[in-house]
């Protein structure tokens, strides 16, 4: 496989706070320095690999190679910040890198995002030709690929009319087209398939994967790690600036996942005074962890979740038990569960429950804490005593890729068959 | 790359940076072209073939400044016809009934009106021209295309107003003919494009300079405005050259925009005085400017989404 687009050694430093204002001095000095063939000045303070930020410059970029072969989807992933938008923009010229080499056999053309250039009072059919130039292609190109473009978009009935009377989802839609027909050997795209509906998302990766088949490249950045792992075979990882890994997809994003998601720790206080809780209960440790022995000790959407809680007893006669509510980001309550409720002997005990796998919905999740006493009364409340994501890290294979809604996501058996008697109902429901 | 007979890449490559050959033409087939990013390119890369490729982008953009502006106002192009008479009337007024200021003879709102009508082209499309950075940051910091194509555009769609306005010009004179006054339009006439030629040159390459340099120092911007309300004054615009004292003239003729505005009305009106030598001493101060807006605006424009 030859090469389509290599990296090597890329850097972009960017200058933080004032721009202007007294550097005419330091701009003289740099002059000078480029003349003399010496190294800029001003890059040199921040060539320190291990902080990425030195004085007023700011590393987005640090030292990044790779490689990407002729026909591949690769998948960039990273936080945000990461570098994921500065590589972007240097691969796509909106801005220079301030040291390395990119070369890039044949057009790119980018989805950074789409509708750029779109003029609100123009029509669709103005845009697109508008949209189409400002992206490389010719009047011609666009004349010859106009109908297609339009039957894309699924917009024909309104072509005609201001793009700023259309729905977001329609724009968007008409923009992808656009973008989708401009027949780059080299597409970055970036985040698009965040908008629109499950319908035109399997038609976009349908375009993608029609794309690559064709034996263009495609470079997909994505926070949607189940969309990389299903459309990309290799990723790379961005982490401040640097690259971080680079291989198969899904080993990547089990890579990301872990670094972005390990907000999972024991929490563990030391002596009763410090520990929440009240006079009767205090805890000492909670613990939450994946029951599955998954070695990247990742919670999924199908990973039985353990709870493990260590407890001081502190008063022997009160009849008292613990409750947890988990409850997800979005403040909802999505279950209860709660231990039984005995007196207990003075000391230390052990608590633990498992959630099953196949049950949560992907998301972060927060485990309120209470103390209810004599099974009615609640003495001790703690919000969020514990946090833990469930990621969705299944391969979709090319269906729709966004998080499907519902506080619970359990995996249900689905039967379906014909009745003999009612011929003409057909009941098809598909199951999630 | 090895099948298509590129030079693989090779570690040596980026050391030896100057050597290495720069962004390939983009004019040929696509698939086999190989784009090279560096961090700087050579002072005089303009890619002006690259610019050519993008002619469809320019006209489209032209299209879109002129369709865009007037959509949903009452009067729509009508602006066009309404502004340059408003203006000159007061001018009239102002500078003729008022102030008592000589037009060489002419009839004086002719005279306001030629000066005018191309004063606005060129401050217009200067002060536009100079501002591409900004005003299109959103568009230019989300798609690579040759950043000329905007500035080229603006000068071109305000050459559209201008020429709607020159229509308004030849109806003005038509009206004074009838009515029994006399005007000595001369062949001179004929070289009034080129004389626009000269005038879109200055407009544009004053502006990338402006622009160019205002990514770094801000108030470049604020003083665009200023300098050109001052440069209005400094020109011959609502003055003859045959006003200013004889000892003084040569200060006039220091402006490279003089002869312009001179060879404007010599052709419409047949007042004012220019010579071949002149204007060829000013199309070549709009060349000197021309290439070093374009070559410090090339510059600038690779980072200038960094500090915009």
């Amino acid at each position: 496989m030859s090469t389509a687009i290599s990296i090597e050694h890329l850097s972009k430093v960017y200058r933080l706070g004032m721009i202007g204002g007294g550097t005419l001095n330091e701009d003289v000095s740099r002059w000078w320095a480029k003349v003399r063939r010496r190294p800029d000045p001003a890059t040199k303070i921040g060539q320190t690999h291990h902080r990425r930020q030195v004085g007023q410059l700011f590393r987005a970029l640090d030292d990044v190679s790779f490689k990407v072969g002729e026909g591949e989807v690769l998948g960039i992933i990273g936080r945000n910040g990461a570098g994921k938008s500065t590589l972007l923009k240097i691969l796509s010229q909106v801005t220079a890198p301030t040291t390395g080499e990119i070369r890039i056999k044949g057009r790119v053309a980018s989805l950074l995002e789409v509708g750029t250039g779109f003029h609100p009072e123009l029509s669709g059919r103005e845009n697109v030709f508008l949209n189409g130039a400002i992206l490389g292609m010719t009047k011609a190109e666009i004349r010859r690929k106009f109908d297609e473009i339009v039957a894309f978009s699924e917009c024909d009935a309104f072509i005609d009319t201001p793009v700023k009377r259309y729905s977001s989802g329609m724009y968007v839609r008409l923009a992808f087209a656009v973008a989708a027909h401009l027949e780059p050997e080299i597409l970055i795209v970036d985040e698009v398939l965040a908008v629109g509906d499950a319908q035109f998302q399997s038609k976009c990766l349908g375009k993608m994967g029609e794309v690559s088949r064709g034996g263009r490249t495609v470079l997909f950045v994505s926070h949607n790690t189940v969309a990389v792992q299903s459309l990309c075979k290799r990723a790379v990882l961005l982490e401040d600036g640097e690259l971080k890994a680079e291989g198969p997809a899904s080993a990547i994003v089990t890579r990301y996942l872990r670094a972005a998601h390990f907000d999972t720790p024991v929490l563990e206080w030391r002596s009763p005074e410090e520990a929440p809780g009240n006079d009767v209960v205090r805890v000492k440790r909670v613990r939450i962890f994946p029951g599955d022995n998954r070695e990247d000790r990742l919670i999924t959407m199908s990973t039985p979740i353990h709870v493990e809680t260590q407890f001081w007893v502190l008063k022997s006669d009160e009849q008292a038990h613990i409750t947890y509510a988990l409850v997800n980001d979005q403040g909802i309550i999505a279950l209860t569960t709660w231990s039984q409720s005995e007196k207990r002997r003075l000391g230390i005990h052990q608590a633990s429950f498992t959630l099953p796998g196949n049950l949560l919905n992907s998301g972060s999740y927060s485990l309120r804490f209470l103390i209810v006493q004599n099974e009615s009364r609640i003495t001790y409340d703690h919000e969020a005593l514990a946090t833990f994501s469930v990621v969705d890290a299944s391969d979709r294979g090319g269906r729709y890729l966004g998080r499907e809604p519902g506080v619970v996501q359990p995996k249900l058996l689905w039967t379906v068959s014909p009745i003999d008697e009612a011929r003409n109902q057909h009941d098809c429901p598909v199951g999630a | 790359m090895k099948a298509t007979g590129v030079p693989a890449v090779n570690p040596t490559i980026s050391a030896r940076r100057a050597e290495a050959p720069r962004e390939a033409d983009l004019s040929g087939d696509p698939a086999a072209a190989i784009t090279i990013i560096t961090p700087s390119r050579r002072w005089f890369d303009w890619r002006l073939r690259q610019l050519w490729r993008y002619r469809d982008l320019i006209s489209l953009f032209v299209w879109r400044d002129f369709v865009s502006v007037y959509k949903q106002t009452i009067l729509g192009p009508a602006w066009h016809i309404i502004r340059p008479l408003i203006t000159t009337l007061i001018f009239t007024v102002v500078f003729s009934r008022m102030a008592g200021l000589s037009t060489d003879g002419a009839p004086p709102f002719l005279f306001y009106m030629v000066g005018n009508v191309v004063w606005t082209y060129f401050s217009t499309s200067l002060d536009n021209t100079s501002k591409t950075f900004v005003a299109n940051a959103a568009l230019l910091g989300k798609v690579y295309f040759h950043r000329l194509v905007i500035p080229v555009s603006l000068v071109i769609s305000n050459l559209i107003a201008f020429g709607i306005q020159v229509g308004i010009l030849v109806v003005v004179m038509a009206i004074y003919v009838l009515s029994g006054v006399p005007l000595h339009t001369t062949t001179w006439i004929f070289v009034t494009p080129l004389l626009l030629v000269i005038m879109a040159g200055y407009a544009l390459g004053g502006g990338i300079i402006v622009c160019a340099m205002t990514t770094r120092y801000r108030d470049l911007s604020h003083l665009v405005t200023f300098g050109l309300q001052l440069l209005m004054y400094l020109t011959p615009v609502i003055y003859p050259v045959s006003s200013i004292p004889e000892r003084y003239r040569w200060a006039a003729y220091l402006n490279p925009l003089t002869p312009v505005f001179e060879g404007f009305r010599v052709g419409f009106l047949g007042v004012g005085t220019v010579t071949a030598a002149q204007l060829a001493a000013s199309a070549c101060v709009m060349l000197v400017i021309l290439l070093a807006g374009t070559t410090l605006f090339t510059r600038v424009e690779r980072v200038f989404m960094d500090t915009v």
